[in-house]
């Protein structure tokens, strides 16, 4: 095989595992808006709180340790050394849980029947506000979230690969992240998790029932806002997770909120109401934007594509097919 | 009864605010342009911390700079350039400098600040041709420019090279910014002197995907990686490096990519990554004891003073410290402690540190020594190469301070200067 067919393969099979990463804000965003027809703007910031939160119980650090500092004239900072990993990880469920019944109590409750824009304009609120409060409880440092999670490029398949490029030719081998290749073993773990919960459980059932039709589902005995809570938790596990997949990747900060930028691209070519949808369009965009940026930016010889080719594809797709691959299409009756 | 009740009400507020008026004139006011939320918060952040506690410092030792308290309002950008500029004009009236903290807000407050009589100083930042003070009177960027900067990292690489890279291939990963492009011209410069190749791989902001730009760099094997990032860009490159089995010593940042928040973390993985600095790792100088004795031992510092000595903490009380020395020079010069903002000018533009006045300041060896003159407004353009130890978690520096390619680099300032002069239609200073 020739070194340049390798390096495509490589190229599109990194596209695939940076994609995977995309899917898991992704799915956030589809659950949410498939239950409640909310377009969580603060998806990306849930994923940023999550992270936070998880770091913040494994280093044993106070919340709001600045303000109570300034308060008191006290100087707290740590409660203990180190919590292990699983237990943090399970106190960081029961938070992201609790948040989501905070949401429901303290917005969503008071904006039943309202137009969906003012839901969405409440979402761009609450990522401006759970920022803030991330920020005042944990702090804006730089933080290293290690959940044990191997990273680092795999040698396995760099020696499984590099005999296959003809002899004398200076080839590495193969490159794919450890860390991308769990990424995506999770991924799929949640997608099967996800699907077995809503087709075979009686509450899963109740939440396509909210998600097909509001009105219908409240007319048979479904408490929508315990519907909306179980979602809106659901969705803050997924974001914990992807949370510690791109913290691990980059380090905890506050850019961490600005991955739901990436999912936007996704949801558009995957479909809104589409859990599918969301994988698969989440592995377009990833590798259409590297194929963009080492091909067609090698070849005209401009660089930072990456980042806006995933929405020159999104708008075609709008173009052609606005509901997205899998989503559903919205006829309205006038 | 009321109405008596009233006026004099109203009488005593306008007193007592022309006295604070009166008093807050009479200080000296340098406003900070911070940005302690957003990406870019954990750079930002340290950084202001040093400025500040900088300035409580020398309120509570010396009770200000010649008796005159220093104000330091913080106006938050969050690194936007428009934001900075709304900053600086809500904040103009009566200060005495800038410190934009970006090469975007610099590059647009040349021409306000100019035209407003403020002094903008961008230390090591900004536009590199600022350094012509023939040209630009009021802005200064001392003690080295991105240009410098670029060519002593081309230094150090023809140093590791027994001077001949002829042939070689040198990436310039970057922030696809007014920032990150600064060094582009020099280093295509110095590729047509040395005979390298430049490989050019910008970044969006905020960098936080890089995959495709490392697989580029993996496909293409660069002999070096020069980088020019900020905020997380400077952590995901490193990380990303580190994955593709990227020599570490083969990968040079520039001084603002080159702090604990970018390699701590990648762990191990960032074990001899280097930067360019121009002033020293530590916190055992003298400065930073009386700043643990007159603030920290107070409970008063910024924060919860855990960035103290670290990289771009100890950058941010350099900055303090020269905007400072400029106050106090600017006094000397016009002999009242009663600055105005074209006073203070005057004193930027006469600093001088060497080393016995580093050592007065408590600075003694913490940074090269350098000097402002009327057609230098950027130093000396020194700088040293740091380097990660990952197992101890410190930077050493690894070089002594040197100097960049002048030959290069002054005649593209003198050309980039020139040519911005005869836009500006600005008659040259210092004849």
């Amino acid at each position: 095989m020739s070194v340049d067919l390798l390096n495509f393969i490589e190229t599109v099979l990194n596209g695939l595992m940076s994609g995977v990463m995309y899917s898991l804000v992704a799915l956030g965003f589809v659950l949410i808006f498939k239950a409640s027809g909310v377009f969580n703007f603060a998806q990306g910031v849930f994923a940023l709180f999550a992270a936070l939160t998880l770091v913040g119980y494994q280093t044993g650090q106070v919340p709001f340790a600045h303000l109570i500092n300034e308060l008191f004239g006290t100087n707290y900072h740590h409660w203990y050394a180190s919590m292990p990993n699983f237990l943090a990880i399970i106190l960081t469920m029961i938070t992201m849980i609790a948040l989501a019944w905070v949401i429901e109590r303290l917005v969503l409750k008071h904006l039943i029947n309202q137009e969906p824009i003012i839901l969405f304009m409440a979402t761009i609120g609450l990522a401006f506000v759970l920022e803030g409060v991330g920020d005042l409880m944990w702090g804006s440092n730089v933080k290293v979230l290690d959940v044990g999670i191997p990273s680092g490029g795999s040698e396995w398949l760099e020696q499984a690969t590099i005999g296959l490029a003809p002899e004398g030719s200076d080839y590495y081998g193969m490159y794919v992240d450890v860390l991308n290749v769990w990424a995506s073993v999770i991924a799929v773990v949640l997608v099967v998790s996800l699907a077995l919960f809503s087709q075979y459980t009686k509450t899963g059932r109740a939440l396509r029932a909210v998600a097909d039709d509001h009105q219908a589902a409240l007319s048979v005995g479904i408490s929508l806002r315990t519907i909306w809570v179980l979602v809106w938790a659901i969705s803050g596990f997924i974001a914990m997770v992807a949370g510690i997949m791109w913290g691990t990747e980059s380090g905890v900060q506050f850019s961490l909120s600005l991955i739901a930028l990436k999912a936007l691209p996704v949801l558009i070519l995957g479909g809104f109401t589409s859990i599918p949808g969301a994988i698969i369009g989440g592995l377009m965009i990833g590798v259409g934007e590297k194929l963009a940026e080492i091909y067609i930016g090698g070849f005209f010889q401009i660089g930072a594509l990456e980042n806006w080719f995933a929405y020159v594809m999104a708008l075609v797709f709008l173009l052609f097919r606005p509901q997205g691959l899998f989503g559903e299409k919205i006829i309205e009756r006038v | 009864m009321r109405i008596k009740q009233l006026i004099i009400g109203l009488t005593s507020a306008v007193v007592a605010i022309s006295g604070f008026v009166e008093i807050a004139v009479a200080d000296l006011k340098f406003p900070m342009l911070v940005y302690r939320t957003g990406a870019y918060a954990p750079n930002g952040i340290p950084n202001a911390d040093g400025f500040v506690d900088y300035y409580k410092m020398i309120n509570a030792r010396d009770g200000g700079i010649g008796g005159e308290k220093i104000l330091h309002p913080e106006c938050e950008t969050g690194y936007k350039t428009q934001v900075g500029v709304e900053c600086y004009e809500k904040n103009k009236e009566n200060a005495m400098v800038f410190q934009p903290m970006s090469t975007g807000i610099t590059y647009q407050l040349i021409p306000k600040a100019t035209n407003d009589g403020v002094t903008v100083y961008s230390t090591g930042y900004g536009r590199t041709s600022a350094k012509n003070g023939k040209v630009f009177k009021w802005i200064f960027n001392a003690p080295a420019t991105y240009w410098d900067g670029a060519s002593i990292a081309v230094r150090h690489v023809l140093k590791e090279n027994l001077g001949n890279i002829k042939g070689k291939t040198i990436a310039l990963v970057y922030h696809n910014s007014a920032y990150g492009k600064e060094p582009i011209r020099t280093l295509e410069v110095l590729a047509k002197k040395h005979g390298y190749k430049l490989m050019l791989l910008p970044v969006d902001h905020p960098g936080q995907e890089q995959k495709a730009t490392w697989l580029n760099i993996r496909k293409s094997r660069p002999d070096y990686v020069l980088m020019w990032g900020w905020g997380v860009m400077n952590s995901v490159a490193i990380k990303s490096a580190a994955s593709i089995g990227f020599p570490m010593d083969k990968f040079i940042g520039i001084w603002w990519s080159g702090s604990e928040n970018d390699v701590l973390p990648s762990g191990m993985g960032a074990h001899g990554y280097k930067s360019l600095t121009f002033n020293a790792p530590g916190d055992n100088y003298q400065v930073h004891k009386d700043i643990k004795k007159y603030v920290f031992d107070k409970g008063e510092q910024s924060g919860d003073g855990s960035h103290f000595g670290t990289v771009l903490y100890n950058r941010g009380l350099f900055q303090a410290m020269v905007q400072v020395e400029a106050a106090t020079v600017a006094q000397k010069i016009h002999g009242t402690s009663k600055i105005t903002a074209a006073m203070y000018r005057d004193g930027m533009e006469n600093v001088k540190l060497d080393a016995k006045r580093y050592q007065e300041l408590g600075f003694k060896d913490f940074a090269p020594a350098f000097e402002n003159t009327c057609e230098n407004h950027g130093g000396s353009g020194l700088a040293a190469v740091q380097q990660w130890d990952a197992k101890a978690k410190k930077w050493n520096l690894i070089t002594e301070y040197m100097y960049g390619d002048s030959e290069v680099v002054n005649k593209l300032i003198a050309e980039d200067s020139t040519k911005y002069a005869e836009e500006q239609k600005l008659t040259l200073r210092c004849n």
